[in-house]
């Protein structure tokens, strides 16, 4: 294969000025993320290892086999949302091994508001059960949660992506042969009394778990009974007259082993449809990604720079490398798994667009995992490009990127704007997993741009009606625009609401894909059926 | 010469025996039970036979089946090694019915000597002197006492036909005199088929020296000088050491030819030992002699430069004494221990099992190691619990006792509890170093031999973690290899997080601490480990089986580590540094000790394989804790088991008589109250 040259001089003052930039943007990001993994605070975490319960940290760590991987799933999602007061959302999900076998993991922090489901609370989780899905994982949840945060339930219960949906999820996975585990630990009142009820297999711990569809205080308001919750719905009442739980646990570890048990024996075979080889470590140290970005996003770069610290070898046999040449298309190896990677290295013109769309005809063909590498501003625009045929050649990159059935993945090293966070593989394309770096912005358009746009516009209004617009005024009126832009484009912004899967210090996200790709080929691949190319 | 002899023993002496054998050039023909199937002596033998099933008195004591073995195999001699029926007079004579030779002293000095009474009597006539006592044949209980009285307490009651210390009582005062006679008749019973016994004076800080001794058949007759055997732990030897501390040429002397007169007096023919009980100021009285090679000869080996067997065997073909007394020197200082299967805070309860890791010392120059076993085999409950016997030679006994005190603390055996500990405490004890030896030495420095269990150190804990990190790495390279997903990045070791540092704990129980390690892999290798003492960055590597080489901060070591599934858990043996550590891993999230807790009710369960030989109490009796239940007999000692707690006998689950498996339960409990 080609082995990439890197053609960064890291002693440069160039490469100095972009890499201390980027560890300060990890450092702030490490630094949010480790206050968000606190939950709930320092008294809370104490009022719940008092009452003799693991910590939900240490729950799933104790779960997972000893030394594996945990793939954490949008650990910042809520962030700056609900006054802060739902830190992680309340809610701990990701990829991880247990008993040797990649399970989605769904672990309520109840020492977040009790574990109840704020929005994104829900939507974190229902992420994590298309994770579940996708990759076809056995999905262990870690149940300890009051339900539906009852003030928030117009926006938590009804929709068709609300609460429901997650028993919806269980029925159908279940359906689908993906094993459903919980792990009753603390309390699955009301909705949350079927996360349980619907899994294949259920452990409750005593005088921890309770189930019930109504808890002792709207028994009371509803039938006039006054009656305990540990009678209401405890574990001896579960497990030994109900059949609500099936596995009687001592407390949180016995609970915790006994679902390592469980995976032991699901009979789970994991067999790559892919060709495998030993993964070779990248020929480029990982820590040079912080000096390849460079610090203004509105400088291009090279992606090869970029696909060389992070593939096998540092080597890509590109696919017309002459050809259209502001994307890079070539096939490679992360972690010995192949990929089809298509990178931006400049703005989608036609032919960029038609290689792209070849390419990935090619891996659909081949069944070879996608990989995308965000930097884009969007699809050429103009008087020649529109007469051109440029939205004809986007719809057939677009069409070509829906509808190839491979495991896809997306990384967003820079710009992800309009129609290019489209045609490369956006949250909107399903890919497997998605990833943000903390250089990445997301917007619709550049915010420079929407200022100018929208006081072009406003302009045009106040000169038709014969008024004038100093320079002054627009400026006033272009500012909040670039501010709200840059606000809502940062990935903190993106994270929070779900838009990613987690924001990845940059020489973490070798290791996110091999275990993300390693993790998807648990789900067989299955032939493409492409859609109609528009020629 | 002979060409073929039979060796009517197992274990060490087996194996010593064919070593000298195989020098010569004579073939071995072993004998093996059931149990000894694939020991180390049929193995080391030229051919074996089966004799019988695992109890001696089934295979090893039955005299007719050894001989026909010999017949069959056309062996002209056999070996009878010590033990079983090395001092059986009737063996002796049948031996010489069917024309094979008995390596060993003519039947009429066996028995002359066999009975210690007989013995004394021989003895007196020739005016050795001798402890005072009862040797009579009169055995009513009364009139043992009355004597028991006479020659004043404290007495010690002993079987007439013993010897290793079975059937033997000391009684401190007139009270105690029934029961321990009793006992000591019963054990005798068990163990000689005779319940004869015989009371003497008991000497409070009595040494216990022997004389090695050798006859021809043509007149010839040599001692091989002493041997100190004080050092023992109830009543049996322990360290014994050649020549004996403190001893000067002039008693040497006198010693040596009263144990001639004695080995003339009953026409001794072979290797025999005249043992004596020497008081502090060098008084010394006959106590016995033994009529066989003993298990502490190889001191007198050592120190002598001969090999006895090979005598034995001279001397047994008709030959010639092959040095005359004024031939024979003594080269140094030679010291032996007897490594244990036994448990010595349980007041040396033999301990049983398989051998999961044993590394005894290397043999070199000055260190000579007898064994009949190999790790991998069992110590059952049939037979003698010896492991091993370690001999050290060196130019004085300074240098002997801190050789074999290093020796001790790097013996590593898992799978049995050994004593191994206390003989290197012994061994560098300053006050047995210093000379002082008498039997009761080991009972009167109890606490400084016996030491407190310290807390583990940072290293055992360390070591111990660092094998269980290496057993899941190895588990989980396994399993991807076996999979089709062989180099998943999954079964990384590094507890990858992302924005986050990921660790495992590893936790263990070291007596009643427990302690939690905490484990981080580095992404770049190594692993950095939090102790109780403070973090260490430390690297590991399997070297083999149960060793790693480790590094642990500056420090780079090989540590040898035994992880063992034991009935209520699983422990790692750590072996660094000259001591052993065994921490109990503690895994919470294992469900099976869950189980064991749901069903967890109060009972008393054997501490070893044996036989039920009395019940004190029947179902329904009320007992108050530390109450006698019953007499388990296990390797021919006897265990009184007490009630636990103070409750109501539930169930007995075994009669007297009945054999019960280790841990098997006896006696079930309902609480009362």
């Amino acid at each position: 294969m080609t082995i990439l040259s890197s053609h960064v001089d890291t002693r440069s003052d160039t490469f100095k000025r972009n890499a201390e930039t980027m560890r300060g943007l990890v450092e702030d990001l490490r630094r949010r993320t480790a206050e968000v993994r606190l939950g709930g605070g320092e008294d809370s975490r104490k009022r719940h290892v008092a009452r003799g319960k693991l910590l939900p940290r240490e729950r799933v760590r104790a779960l997972l086999d000893p030394g594996s991987p945990f793939l954490e799933l949008s650990p910042l999602a809520a962030l700056d949302m609900y006054d802060n007061e739902a830190p992680g959302s309340g809610v701990i999900t990701g990829v991880g091994r247990v008993s040797g076998v990649e399970c989605v993991i769904v672990c309520n922090d109840a020492t977040v508001k009790g574990g109840t489901y704020y929005p994104m609370t829900v939507k974190k989780h229902l992420r994590a059960q298309d994770v579940g899905m996708e990759n076809r994982l056995p999905c262990i949840y870690l149940v300890d949660s009051g339900g539906a945060n009852l003030p928030q339930w117009p926006e938590v219960f009804p929709d068709k992506t609300h609460f429901g949906r997650i028993f919806y999820n269980q029925a159908n996975m279940s359906a689908q042969g993906i094993p459903q585990i919980a792990v009753v630990m603390g309390s699955c009142t009301a909705g949350g009394a079927y996360v349980p009820a619907m899994s294949d297999e259920t452990v409750i711990v005593r005088k921890q778990g309770t189930i019930f569809l109504a808890g002792p205080p709207l028994v009371k308001a509803a039938i006039g009974e006054i009656v305990s919750a540990e009678d209401l719905g405890g574990a001896d009442v579960h497990a030994r007259t109900s059949g609500v739980a099936d596995h009687y646990a001592q407390n949180d570890s016995h609970a915790l082993g006994m679902a390592r048990r469980i995976v032991a024996n699901l009979n789970w075979k994991k067999q790559p449809s892919v060709s495998l080889l030993e993964p070779h470590e990248p020929r480029y140290a990982a820590e040079e990604l912080y000096g390849v970005v460079p610090s203004d996003n509105r400088t291009p770069f090279d992606m090869r720079e970029v696909i060389a610290r992070l593939v096998d070898g540092s080597e890509l046999d590109e696919f017309k490398h002459l050809y259209g040449t502001t994307i890079v298309t070539g096939f490679a190896r992360i972690w010995g798994y192949p990929v089809g990677v298509v990178a931006n290295n400049g703005i989608l013109f036609n032919e960029s667009a038609l290689k792209a769309a070849h390419f990935i005809e090619l891996c659909g063909q081949r069944g070879i995992p996608l990989l995308f590498l965000q930097n884009i501003t969007g699809f050429m625009v103009g008087r020649k490009y529109e007469a051109g045929g440029i939205a004809r050649d986007g719809a057939k990159m677009v069409t070509a990127v829906s509808t190839v059935n491979v495991p896809k993945f997306t990384v967003i090293v820079g710009g992800s704007y309009g129609a290019g966070n489209y045609g490369m593989c956006g949250r909107a394309y399903g890919p497997r997993f998605l990833w943000m770096w903390p250089s990445a912005r997301i917007s619709v358009m550049g915010g420079e741009q929407a200022a100018s746009v929208l006081a072009t516009v406003r302009r045009d209004n106040i000169e038709a009606r014969g008024g004038a617009w100093s320079k002054e005024d627009e400026e006033a009126f272009k500012l909040p625009i670039r501010e709200a832009y840059e606000r809502e484009g940062h990935p903190y912004y993106a994270t929070a609401r779900i838009w990613d899967d987690g924001i990845l210090d940059p020489v973490d996200t070798r290791m996110a894909l091999a275990l993300g790709l390693s993790a998807a080929m648990n789900q067989p691949i299955g032939q493409t059926r492409f859609g109609v190319f528009r020629m | 010469m002979f060409s073929k002899i039979l060796i009517a023993n197992r274990g060490e002496i087996a194996c010593r025996v064919i070593k000298t054998a195989r020098r010569l050039g004579i073939k071995t023909v072993a004998v093996y039970s059931d149990a000894d199937r694939s020991a180390r002596h049929v193995a080391m033998a030229d051919e074996a036979v089966h004799i019988g099933p695992s109890p001696a008195r089934d295979s090893y004591l039955v005299g007719d089946r050894l001989i026909e073995a010999a017949r069959r195999t056309g062996a002209e001699a056999i070996h009878p090694g010590y033990g079983f029926l090395s001092e059986n007079p009737g063996f002796a004579e049948a031996c010489g019915k069917a024309s094979i030779v008995f390596i060993g002293p003519p039947p009429a000095a066996i028995h002359a000597m066999g009975s210690k009474s007989e013995a004394k009597k021989i003895m007196e006539k020739a005016r050795v002197p001798l402890v005072p006592g009862y040797h009579g044949d009169d055995q009513s209980p009364d009139l043992l006492a009355r004597e028991a009285g006479r020659i004043g307490y404290p007495v010690l009651i002993k079987a007439s036909a013993g010897g290793g210390g079975k059937g033997m009582r000391v009684v401190e005062e007139p009270a105690k005199f029934a029961d321990a006679l009793a006992g000591a008749k019963r054990e005798a019973k068990a163990s000689f088929a005779d319940d004869h016994v015989l009371v003497e004076k008991y000497l409070t800080r009595p040494r216990h020296i022997e004389i090695q001794v050798f006859a021809d058949s043509h007149g010839g007759c040599v001692y091989l000088f002493e041997r100190d055997c004080s050092i023992q732990r109830r009543h049996q030897k322990v360290i014994e050491e050649a020549p004996a501390p403190a001893m000067d040429p002039e008693r040497r002397k006198a010693m040596g030819e009263a144990a001639v007169a004695a080995a003339r007096a009953i026409g001794y023919q072979g290797a025999g030992t005249v043992e004596f009980i020497a008081n502090q100021d060098g008084t010394f009285y006959f106590m016995e002699m033994n009529t066989r090679l003993q298990v502490e000869h190889p001191v007198t080996e050592a120190i002598t430069g001969q090999d006895l067997v090979e005598w034995q065997l001279i001397v047994a073909a008709g030959g010639r004494l092959p040095l005359a007394q004024d031939q024979l020197r003594i080269d140094g200082h030679a010291v032996e221990v007897r490594l244990y299967a036994e448990d010595p805070a349980r007041n040396f309860l033999p301990s049983t099992g398989t051998l999961v890791h044993l590394r005894l010392p290397e043999e070199g120059p000055h260190v000579r190691v007898d064994t009949g076993v190999r790790q991998g085999d069992t110590v059952t409950p049939f037979y003698d619990p010896m492991i091993a016997k370690v001999i050290v030679h060196d130019r004085d006994r300074t240098s002997a006792l801190r050789r074999m005190a290093a020796l001790m603390g790097e013996t590593e055996v898992v799978g049995v509890t050994t004593n191994a500990q206390l003989l290197k405490a012994l061994c560098a004890h300053p006050a047995f170093v210093g000379g002082e030896v008498d039997t009761g030495f080991i009972e009167r420095h109890r606490e400084s031999l016996f030491a407190k269990l310290q807390p583990a150190d940072d290293r055992a804990l360390a070591v111990a973690t660092l094998a269980r990190l290496v057993e899941w790495q190895e588990a989980t390279d396994a399993a991807a290899r076996a999979s089709g997903d062989p180099w998943s990045p999954w079964t990384r070791q590094d507890a990858f997080r992302l924005l986050d540092d990921g660790h495992d704990d590893v936790r263990w129980k070291d007596g009643e601490r427990e302690v939690a390690v905490i484990a981080r892999r580095r992404r770049a290798g190594g692993i950095r480990l939090e102790l109780p003492g403070g973090a260490l960055d430390a690297e590991v590597r399997r070297l083999e089986a149960d060793r790693l080489a480790v590094r642990l901060g500056e420090d780079t070591f090989t540590a040898s580590v035994v992880r063992r599934q034991t009935g209520d858990g699983v422990d790692y043996t750590v072996f660094a540094d000259g001591a052993s550590r065994r921490l109990r891993l503690v895994d919470p999230l294992d469900v099976t000790q869950y189980e064991a807790a749901a069903s967890g009710e109060a009972a008393v369960r054997a501490p070893l394989p044996g036989k039920i030989i009395d019940l004190r109490v029947k179902v329904g009796d009320s007992v108050s804790k530390g109450q006698p239940l019953l007499v388990l007999e296990a390797m021919k000692m006897e265990h009184t088991l007490a009630a636990p707690l103070d409750g109501k006998v539930k169930t007995l689950r075994y009669a007297i008589g009945e054999q019960v498996a280790e841990g098997a339960e006896l006696v079930e409990f309902e609480d009362e109250g």
